[in-house]
């Protein structure tokens, strides 16, 4: 016991203040809200369309990048002769909308959260239910993370729980392969209304880079409705807990 | 008469002409791969199928040699169906149940053929359990293919369990038969994770092929992307310079070492002792972050390109992983050691989920699990490529094959990870980042060894004559080993489960692809 009590002391106290405190500080190079400036790319180039793996890109007029597509990888900035693409290291990326997901180097307006009624309800205590539906298991990795002692997501009174019957909502991630698609269905069936749904990653929101494979259906938002959208190829856990948190109105607007 | 070879010799990552790749009967193949299997420093890396023409597949072995550092191939033309492998050489056991879902071969007199994946073959028409086109298929209820291993007697039952989990987990379905607790066969019956990579890896390399191999399998996106790279760099004739392939070496070692230490957590978790769970769930992340550092990702997303990488290190961010590294390094040692020292853990711990060499042997069961049973094979020593033809880590062993000693053998990962990259992260060598790959060899075949977490990952590409792929096969250290999980619950209690689960740890989408 007493080695228990040392090496908890050595250990520390590791917790975030999160959402509280002051933002944390991320890597330099870490890649979150991409900037645009469409007035730095030269007539008829294309580049960066071409370059992206997921044809998250699209230049007509003003060029736009879906996040719902985008991997968050280097391939069109990497592409562009002229800096036109660019990663902020801003991790808030949470959508109430798949089309609020659009970019143009606009405005980009962040989750909502849900009206009062759900809120008074869910706002102090939030069962999900995760379905992992195809992928590659790292948006799964980077949720479980929430769980661990630096998110501490108890702290929220929300939790991850073993039967949809004991859910508040789902998370769900994968494109939903076909072996996976009448799973979702049946636990979305046995989650009690009312009830949530939120998208994580690329593949749940489009099938990230397995759109358009035949073994999928490129996201979870044609076989259950999507409350929220967290894009990311994974997205960081301060993205799906910074979403979650929205979700429930415990972030609002650009407050940090 | 002149003998001609049964099998043609390479080297990890050098591509040979696919005419030099000797085609010879079933029967020379067979005695072939036993011959070679017997040894105990060779393991069979791969066996796939080819479709040659609309009649026929030509089916290719790998065989990797520790003692000579060598890879062998061969090969052998099968018409709709071939006297199975299985019953001479066990570890072909899954490759050929994928071979038979993949092409309609029946391995006849194979012992148990199942699909694995649940998808349809990629013959037109051409199917081993005689579905026909058009059946939607079931994964693991399917009424043809899917038998399940029953036993019967009085209060005899069956336990069913997924695809979904419990908790944030791939989904993948367990069937016990069990006698109370008593679990006397587990069977595990995946497929729900698979979203046809590999299909889509044909006529490659192009813009997705890189985002393909990092997400194989998440928490393996360096294994894969290292792989891959390593073949396009043989198939190219180049090499990455000194310095990248140090970096990736490092970037392997952080991937084993976050994997390792989350896994230590979980393995607590799962014995019900929180404190090193909550440690490690921090420390894992610490590792990760390490990475994320290097290149934005804690997954390590974008680091490895082919010809090099795309992220370097100068020395303020040298001497910052220095530092996170010792600290890392002393509070998962920390952690670790409260579960050796606590009687509790080690009373789960020990003799549970036991795994005898002999059957790690037989079934081919490989990396850190086989390693924790005595199978003393790691690619890195073994078949080495990169940096770890220069930088040797010493292999970490165990003889006892329970779910402590793969506890353990993690442990001892750990430690020898972080003194190499605290050794050898300051003396990087200089140079360039990335050097231009040039076109691909035509008509070749390459085999890509690298020793990820789980253990070796093993890329195979066909090029056509115009330098494409016209096959590419992934084989996940998981592939081999999920059988490793069901020999481990036999005579165990059910409630063992989740621990021997964890001791595997292995990748519902690495298998599934």
């Amino acid at each position: 016991m007493l080695k228990v009590i040392t090496e908890r002391i050595k250990q520390g106290y590791r917790t975030i203040p999160f959402p509280a405190g002051e933002m944390p500080q991320l890597p330099e190079r870490y890649r979150g809200l991409p900037v645009i400036d469409s007035s730095k790319c030269p007539d008829g180039c294309a580049k960066c369309v071409e370059a992206c793996p997921t044809d998250a890109i699209t230049i007509d007029g003003d060029m736009k990048i879906d996040l719902g597509r985008c991997l968050f990888c280097t391939d069109c900035m990497d592409a562009c002769p002229e800096g036109a693409i660019e990663y902020t290291p801003d991790f808030r990326l949470a959508t109430s909308t798949r089309e609020g997901l659009i970019i143009d180097g606009k405005a980009f307006e962040l989750a909502q959260s849900i009206d009062e009624k759900s809120r008074r309800i869910f706002g102090r205590s939030l069962q999900l239910r995760q379905v992992s539906a195809g992928g590659c298991n790292g948006c799964e990795a980077d949720i479980n993370v929430l769980g661990t002692v630096v998110f501490d997501l108890g702290r929220f009174g929300i939790h991850i729980v073993a039967s949809p019957r004991h859910a508040d909502g789902l998370i769900v991630t994968g494109p939903v392969t076909q072996n996976m698609k009448l799973a979702l269905e049946k636990t979305y069936a046995a989650t009690p209304a009312p009830k949530f749904v939120i998208a994580v990653g690329a593949c749940a929101i489009s099938g990230g880079p397995f759109i358009d494979h035949d073994e999928q259906n490129n996201g979870c938002d044609s076989i259950v409705p999507v409350d929220m959208y967290i894009p990311g190829c994974p997205p960081h856990p301060l993205t799906i807990l910074d979403g979650i948190l929205r979700l429930l109105g415990r972030i609002e607007g650009n407050e940090r | 008469m002149t003998v001609l070879a049964e099998y043609v010799r390479t080297l990890n990552g050098k591509p040979v002409a696919l005419a030099d790749v000797p085609v010879v009967p079933m029967e020379v193949f067979r005695e072939t791969l036993k011959e070679q299997l017997a040894r105990t420093s060779s393991e069979l890396s791969a066996l796939f199928g080819v479709p040659v023409d609309s009649e026929g597949v030509r089916v290719y072995a790998v065989v990797s040699d520790g003692a000579s550092s060598e890879i062998t191939i061969c090969a052998t033309d099968v018409g709709q169906r071939y006297p199975a492998l299985t019953p001479y050489i066990t570890q072909a056991h899954w490759f050929e149940r994928e071979l038979a879902e993949q092409w309609g071969v029946v391995p006849e007199g194979h012992p148990w053929l199942k699909p694995i994946r649940f998808h349809r073959s990629y013959r037109h028409g051409q199917d081993a359990w005689g579905r026909v086109v058009g059946d939607r298929i079931l994964p693991c209820v399917q009424p043809v293919g899917t038998d399940y291993f029953k036993v019967r007697g009085d209060e005899i039952h069956e336990v069913a369990v997924g695809p979904v989990h419990a908790g944030v987990i791939e989904p993948g379905h367990f069937r016990f038969q069990c006698h109370g607790e008593h679990v006397f066969t587990l069977e595990i019956e995946l497929g729900y994770q698979h979203r046809g990579i590999e299909r889509r890896l044909i006529g490659g390399p192009d813009k997705r092929t890189l985002h393909y191999m990092e997400t194989l399998a998440g928490d393996t996106s360096i294994g894969h992307a290292t792989a891959y790279s390593q073949l396009i760099e043989g198939l190219s004739g180049s090499e990455a310079p000194l310095r990248a392939q140090a970096i990736r070496v490092a970037a392997l070692e952080l991937e084993r070492l976050a994997n390792h230490t989350g896994d230590l957590g979980a393995l607590a978790g799962d014995v019900g002792y929180l404190p090193t769970l909550s440690f490690c769930g921090r420390i894992r992340g610490d590792f990760l972050n390490a990475t994320g550092l290097i290149c934005g990702n804690r997954f390590g997303r974008g680091l490895i390109r082919p010809g090099g990488v795309a992220f370097d290190l100068d020395d303020a961010m040298t001497a910052d992983l220095q530092k996170r590294l010792t600290a890392a390094h002393r509070d998962v040692t920390g952690a670790a050691n409260l579960l050796w020292s606590s009687g509790s853990v080690m009373a789960r711990f020990e003799n549970t989920g036991q795994v005898s060499l002999e059957t790690t042997k037989a079934l081919g069961i490989i990396g850190m699990a086989g390693r924790a049973s005595g199978n003393d094979r790691d690619v890195r020593r073994d078949v080495p490529s990169g940096y770890y033809r220069f930088a040797q880590i010493p292999v970490s062993t165990w003889h006892t094959g329970d779910a402590f000693a793969r506890a353990y053998v993690r442990h001892l990962e750990i430690q020898r990870s972080c003194h190499y990259l605290l050794e050898h992260l300051p003396e990087v060598p200089g140079g360039k980042l990335r050097r231009d790959v040039g076109p691909i060899q035509a008509d070749a075949i390459a085999v890509s060894l690298v020793e990820g977490w789980r253990g070796e990952i093993c890329h195979v590409a066909l090029t056509d004559s115009e330098g494409k792929f016209a096959h590419y096969k992934v084989i996940d250290p998981s592939f081999h080993n999920w059988i490793g999980l069901a020999m481990s619950l036999r005579d165990q209690q059910i409630s063992d489960f989740p621990l021997c689960n964890k001791s595997f740890n292995l990748s519902y989408c690495g298998h599934d692809l």
